[in-house]
């Protein structure tokens, strides 16, 4: 980046980079949406019209410089505009989770003081109304897609349309102030304000400035190269930090086009036909992937099943090397070439990844054998690790060093630290400003150095000098014997397993390990319809007996290899149930981004705990459940502990 | 054209207008059999009127003399202040009424898109020959009609099945496709027969928003046989009831579900 001679960068905000845009990028094409089975997009030069015109509109509406604006809606050219138009104007966007319930809105709506909320639709606008009497500075609400709200009281309801007529009635009245506005906007402005997702506790209001967005999205986009002319798909949530460094930091920077898929139903064809250069998705997404993969191939002919399997075993073997460049034996190249015609070009195809050339997945561990089913494709999928509060990156891993177990080497401009008790500590020029109105949790977390704790354990791997996270600092613990309890390593074991969709550890201060696990519906559903199993609900065919024979295979096995492990051997599961419900975010059970809230696990499945560890055979329980509509019911059950094969590990110590 | 002074404005904001279509005097046999009785009621622009009754009780016939697929031997059939001529079917509906079947009629080997582009087929204008060369006119109309579809597709939320033939598509589905196509044709008078029969509580709810909207959106006027007396009486302004080939009841929900006769007909009455 330029700085000019008084130090202030030539580009302070998102919309000055929008106007440098819409001049150097004019005509290529900034935003794409697929509606109405077409894609329709948009040039910078016509995004920067979009994004002025509802600016002005919020200026004539009343919106004032500092005001908070909420953004309420799936990712859609139209709410990445609304984010924009909201700096250009002075005010600050915050991104809500478009699935959280009407409670959550409310909590971080009336935290943020919004006073302007942009929605998506007539489901978005319904929970706004729902707890608008507790929203004393809501001044008014704009909506996108006007279906069924024509009815509604428009006194403080404005369809997005309408908001950017406005805008362009008023330009000239009021184009001097919004520009005075835009020009005010420094380094140190805020760019924007992200809640955190609550794994604990209350979600928190991390206040980003301009600097650590921009400084961190030039850095990382120079790290992999990222240019104009890439193409990324924008379906994880806005609120989510990776996105609005995706698609709105990374995308303004570097001037790449963000492409937004038709709705969520359709993302797997949206993903095929625009075939993004640079692509991101959470491990849960790779193993939905690689499981329906596996489902599919179930149902083929034997030839190609031996075909398939011939090709992928020699993609495992050759495949990481070919893409890493190191040196492969020209036979091995050429069977390569062969199954990149028959297997692996296709399959690539049809999992829409045939151009990515930069992938990456974080947010949690991803399976080793997940990870290297991809990489032997030939995609040059990478790990990243990262939080909010560094507006994302913290490490990520090189092309050409890649390992399944590490999260790479620390990103242009970060500094690590490792404390005594294995917490992960990091500075960088992306570190947020602070919680909003929160100084106690700002100053527990951020040092007067700028040092942040990651509440991660982990280590800097000799060799290869890269970080490897053991699990979540306070998750760490010890085991009655002193051993060392770390669930995270055990659960994304068997998560490996395309059975089991979700697994649970409890073991810490305790003599054993027991483990909750969450069958896979699709994966477990299809193996029971190949083998004429009937079954009437998810619980059922949880309770399945062969199913839990099947469960207690891969449990033994994953005990065999926690017994490999020189430090977590004594993490094996001794017993174990299959629940009898989906772990779900609308119960709490899990974050919004998925993760599993251990605490309230624990507290809420309390009795079946309780009965892994008191050596009954079985347990009766009754189990309150949110339906998507709001309403709550309960499910009882009678599941079945099953005990599994432990390895002894004190011979393979003695031995050696 | 018929009077429109006595339109009014519903609870929830709509605007019901004067009559759009009135059944005088409908008798309908089959042979001996009398399915229809002498019955008379009318349907307002704009407005959802509902259709119920016991099994048998003529409601499917009712909605096929609307449709024109039966001609009643006696009666008159009204449409926006003329009176219908006898008519075949297909005439009835380039008139702009269209339908769903209670036993889904889709062709399951076309894809969606292809089976909701059939509900343009009465907008068509160019000829058969035109079309399968596929060039001026004939493409240009394809377009226009595409776009409505696609805006069918967009508002009942089945863009993900776009290119799925319908035969492997789950039942609640299908029942929204068939709707697709019955909205496909822009009907001023829509009739629904059964619209959530054999639906779970989320479709049937998915359902009923569809067609609150449908009815708001595009003032598509409804008619519709449903047994879900709970659906009936949320979504409905006004129900016939019939019983017997009879018309035993007509008012607003709150009038049929009070009224003695409507009662003994579903819960029955002890014969001395």
């Amino acid at each position: 980046m330029t700085v000019q001679e008084t130090g202030k960068p030539e580009f302070a905000s998102i919309p000055a980079l929008l106007a440098r845009n819409a001049k150097i990028h004019s005509t290529s094409a900034a935003y794409r949406e697929k509606e109405f089975g077409i894609w329709q997009s948009w040039t910078w030069a016509q995004a920067a019209k979009e994004v002025d015109a509802l600016a002005l509109g919020l200026v004539a509406l009343g919106l004032n410089r500092g005001d908070h604006v909420a953004i309420l809606g799936r990712n859609r050219p139209y709410m990445y505009w609304a984010m924009v138009a909201a700096q250009a104007a002075g005010a600050i966007p915050v991104p809500l989770y478009q699935d959280s319930v009407g409670e959550e809105i409310a909590f971080v709506l009336d935290h943020c003081n919004a006073r302007f909320i942009i929605a998506e639709d007539q489901e978005q606008v319904d929970k706004v109304i729902d707890v608008q009497d507790d929203l004393k500075n809501l001044h008014h609400v704009i909506y996108l897609d006007p279906r069924g709200l024509r009815k509604y009281d428009h006194s403080r309801l404005t369809p997005f349309a309408k908001a950017q007529e406005l805008g362009r009635e008023k330009q000239s009245e009021l184009a001097s102030e919004l520009a005075a506005r835009t020009d005010e906007l420094t380094y140190d402005s805020t760019c924007v304000m992200l809640y955190t997702s609550g794994t604990t506790g209350r979600p928190k209001g991390v206040v980003l400035s301009n600097r650590n967005v921009i400084e961190t999205s030039r850095n990382s986009s120079e790290f992999d190269d990222l240019q104009a002319g890439d193409e990324i798909l924008a379906y994880l949530p806005m609120a989510w930090v990776g996105d609005f460094i995706f698609s709105v930091g990374q995308a303004f920077w570097t001037g790449f086009c963000v492409n937004c898929p038709e709705n969520a139903d359709t993302l797997n064809f949206d993903l095929r036909e625009i075939g993004p250069t640079y692509y991101f998705a959470p491990p849960r997404v790779f193993e939905t992937q690689l499981t329906n993969v596996m489902i599919r191939m179930e149902d083929a002919s034997p030839f190609k099943k031996w075909l398939f399997k011939k090709s992928m075993d020699h993609a495992q073997r050759v495949g990481p090397d070919i893409l890493d460049r190191n040196p492969v034996g020209l036979l091995d190249r050429i069977k390569y070439f062969l199954g990149d015609l028959a297997i692996y070009g296709p399959l690539k195809n049809t999992l829409g990844l045939t151009r990515v050339r930069v992938g990456y997945t974080a947010g949690e561990a991803i399976g080793p054998e997940i990870f290297s089913f991809y990489r032997s494709l030939g995609i040059n999928l990478k790990q990243l690790y990262g939080q909010t509060e560094a507006c994302v990156f913290i490490t990520q891993q090189p092309d050409g060093g890649v390992s399944a177990d590490c999260v790479g080497v620390p990103s242009p401009g970060v500094e690590l630290d490792i404390r005594e008790n294995g917490e992960v500590y990091y500075r960088s020029p992306g570190v947020f400003v602070e919680y909003y109105n929160n100084p106690d949790s700002t100053a527990d977390t951020k040092d007067a150095e700028g040092w942040v704790a990651t509440g991660d354990a982990g280590y800097i791997e000799e060799g290869s000098g890269q970080l490897r996270i053991i699990d979540r600092a306070k998750d760490v613990g010890k085991m009655a014997s002193g051993a060392l309890f770390a669930p995270k390593f055990v659960e994304n074991k068997l998560k490996f397993y395309p059975n089991i969709l979700e697994a649970v550890l409890f073991g810490a201060g305790r003599e054993t390990c027991t483990a909750f696990i969450n069958i896979d519906l699709s994966a477990v559903g299809n193996w029971a319809e190949r083998n004429n199993i009937a079954y009437a609900s998810y619980q059922e065919l949880a309770g399945h007996p062969q199913v839990l024979a099947t469960i207690q295979e891969h449990v033994d096995e994953v005990n065999k290899s926690v017994a490999q492990d020189e430090m977590l051997h004594g993490c094996q599961i001794h017993r174990f149930l299959v629940l009898h419900k989906e772990l779900d975010a609308d119960d709490g059970e899990l974050t919004r981004t998925r993760k599993v809230r251990r605490r309230i696990v624990e507290e809420k499945f309390k009795d079946l705990i309780d009965a892994l560890y008191d050596g009954s055979p079985s347990v009766s329980t009754v189990t309150e459940v949110a339906y998507e509509d709001g309403r709550k019911g309960s499910i009882s059950a009678t599941l079945e502990i099953k005990d599994a094969i432990v390895q002894d590990t004190n011979a393979r110590i003695a031995a050696e | 054209m018929k009077d429109t002074i006595d339109s009014y404005v519903t609870a929830d904001g709509r605007t019901i207008g004067g009559v759009m279509m009135e059944m005088k005097n409908i008798t309908l046999r089959f042979g001996g059999v009398v399915a229809i009785k002498d019955i008379s009621f009318d349907i307002r622009e704009g407005e959802i009127r509902a259709i119920i009754g016991p099994n048998g009780a003529g409601k499917s016939s009712m909605l096929n003399v609307i449709s024109g697929f039966y001609h009643p031997q006696e009666g008159e059939v009204w449409f926006r202040g003329e009176r219908r001529p006898t008519m075949k079917p297909h005439n009835v509906a380039r008139q702009g009424i269209a339908r769903t079947f209670q036993n889904i009629a889709l062709f399951n080997g076309m894809s969606v898109l292809d089976n909701v582009m059939t509900g343009r087929l009465t907008q068509m204008k160019t000829g058969i020959i035109a079309q399968s060369l596929w060039y001026g006119r004939a493409q240009k109309e394809e377009f226009q009609n595409r776009e409505i579809v696609e805006k069918i597709i967009d508002f009942l939320e089945i863009q993900h099945i776009r290119k799925t033939p319908v035969g492997r598509l789950p039942y609640g589905l299908k029942k929204r496709v068939e709707l697709a196509r019955a909205l496909a044709a822009e009907p001023k008078l829509l009739l629904l027969d059964e619209p959530m029969a054999g639906m779970n509580v989320e479709e049937k709810e998915d359902m009923s928003r569809f067609i609150l909207d449908a009815n708001d959106e595009f003032g598509t006027t409804i008619a519709l046989i449903e047994h879900d007396m709970g659906v009936v009486m949320d979504l409905s302004d006004r129900v016939v009831v019939m019983d017997y080939g009879k018309k035993i009841g007509d008012g607003t929900p709150e009038e049929v579900r009070n009224n003695q006769a409507v009662i003994d007909a579903y819960l029955g009455v002890a014969h001395d």
